[in-house]
């Protein structure tokens, strides 16, 4: 599905990495490690066509990512360092404007479902959330977005307690389980074991 | 695109209602320096009806402007905006849907409170229409403009000087047609009569 050819990341003026490939495909959960400052944020913005690299191309079924434009991004999630959640919203506000915006069609019952699932109260400002609540807010996506083949996460495991972290697991396990691919970052190595590695 | 947009306009207008006090500065803001300007140049009519339309054209250019900086980077910062990029509509329904909620909080606002400035400013009652019309019609292209340089300046240190310094000449020409609006208008009200002055300039026979 998804494919990285001699990919070579430059920020200011430092050669984060080079000549990377990677070749992910249905069903397929790739880990990316790495040190701090290695490059992981900057290789999934890359793949997710927020960043361009300094050299290479990113493919999406065989077609680069630069032509598919719309077509691409909705066929994926990313969901970042950022929470991209709106302090004064609701988590339900912010979890509806964030589906409407990817073409994920969510009924609010589903929505308030998906918070559920995560603990979080739907009609709770995001204002008053901690940051671990925040971070599974912003992962309360994931359960509405089953439909959408690539999800591209940065740190999921960061900042959410035993059971959240649990959750996301079974999440994304369903997701490849489902014919989906999932590429993340993680320091915690513990987490979903038997996938893929790559080592910035 | 039309759910993208919609939603994006929602949300910009569910955040203002909620964080009022950033709509609030830039219409006290319009307010304030509205107000000083009778206040310094003393009780003369003439010259206050004269300066009028400039005056409040020029405010309500730099209150748009003051809210400008804060269109995308809110959204920058806490990472919204990149899930705009890789939404579903094209980027180009995005930056409208944008601007538009940028005029509804900050320009519609604007052209709502005109005709109470103007009162100030001793304008005859039949040109208040004009005025709110006016701001109404030339306020969306100072978002629409202003979109533009909030867009450039994002994440740049410095960038709300550079915002104005690239934004302000683009203002020139909406600030020249909205202002002169309300001199053509005191000049004739009527739209037929403007109609066989544009005519007659043109060189056709005016029967007026």
């Amino acid at each position: 599905m998804l494919e990285a050819a001699n990919l070579t990341c430059e920020r200011g003026g430092k050669i984060l990495f080079q000549k990377l490939s990677l070749r992910v495909s249905k069903e397929d959960l790739l880990r990316i490690a790495g040190d701090n400052g290695s490059g992981k944020t900057s290789l999934l913005r890359i793949l997710c066509g927020l960043a361009w690299p300094a050299h290479g191309e990113v493919r999406w079924k065989g077609e680069p990512i630069r032509r598919l434009g719309e077509e691409y991004s909705r066929s994926l999630v990313h969901i970042g360092h950022a929470s991209g959640l709106k302090d004064e919203l609701t988590a339900a506000e912010n979890l509806a404007v964030t589906c409407t915006l990817a073409g994920i069609r969510a009924s609010d019952p589903a929505i308030r479902d998906a918070l559920g699932r995560f603990t979080i109260a739907p009609e709770r400002q995001v204002r008053h959330l901690s940051q671990g609540q925040r971070r599974r807010a912003a992962l309360a996506r994931l359960a509405l977005s089953g439909d959408v083949p690539l999800w591209l996460l940065d740190e999921p495991f960061a900042a959410l307690d035993a059971a959240a972290s649990a959750l996301v697991e079974e999440l994304v396990r369903a997701h490849a389980g489902r014919g989906g691919a999932v590429v993340y970052t993680t320091h915690q190595a513990a987490a979903l074991r038997d996938t893929r590695v790559i080592e910035l | 695109m039309l759910a993208t947009a919609r939603a994006i306009v929602y949300r910009d207008l569910l955040v203002a209602v909620r964080r009022r006090s950033d709509v609030a500065v830039a219409l006290l803001f319009f307010v304030i320096v509205t107000s000083l300007f009778p206040l310094g140049i003393g009780a003369e009519p003439n010259l206050l009806r004269a300066i009028a339309p400039g005056v409040i054209w020029v405010s309500a250019l730099l209150s748009s402007l003051l809210s400008l900086r804060r269109l995308f980077e809110a959204d920058h910062d806490d990472g919204t905006l990149e899930q705009m990029l890789l939404g579903a509509s094209p980027l180009g329904v995005v930056a409208a849907a944008k601007a538009l909620a940028h005029w509804m909080v900050t320009g519609m606002p604007l052209a709502v409170i005109a005709p109470l400035i103007a009162l100030q400013y001793d304008l005859a009652p039949q040109l208040f229409g004009v005025l709110a019309l006016s701001l109404l019609l030339g306020t969306p292209v100072l978002s629409l403009i202003g979109a533009i340089g909030a867009a450039l300046t994002l994440g740049l240190r410095g960038g709300g000087v550079l915002l104005s310094l690239l934004v302000l000449p683009l203002y020139v020409p909406v600030l020249i047609i909205g202002a002169g609006a309300r001199r053509r208008a005191s000049s004739c009200c009527s739209p037929r009569c403007w109609w066989w002055r544009r005519r007659s300039r043109l060189g056709q026979s005016p029967r007026h």
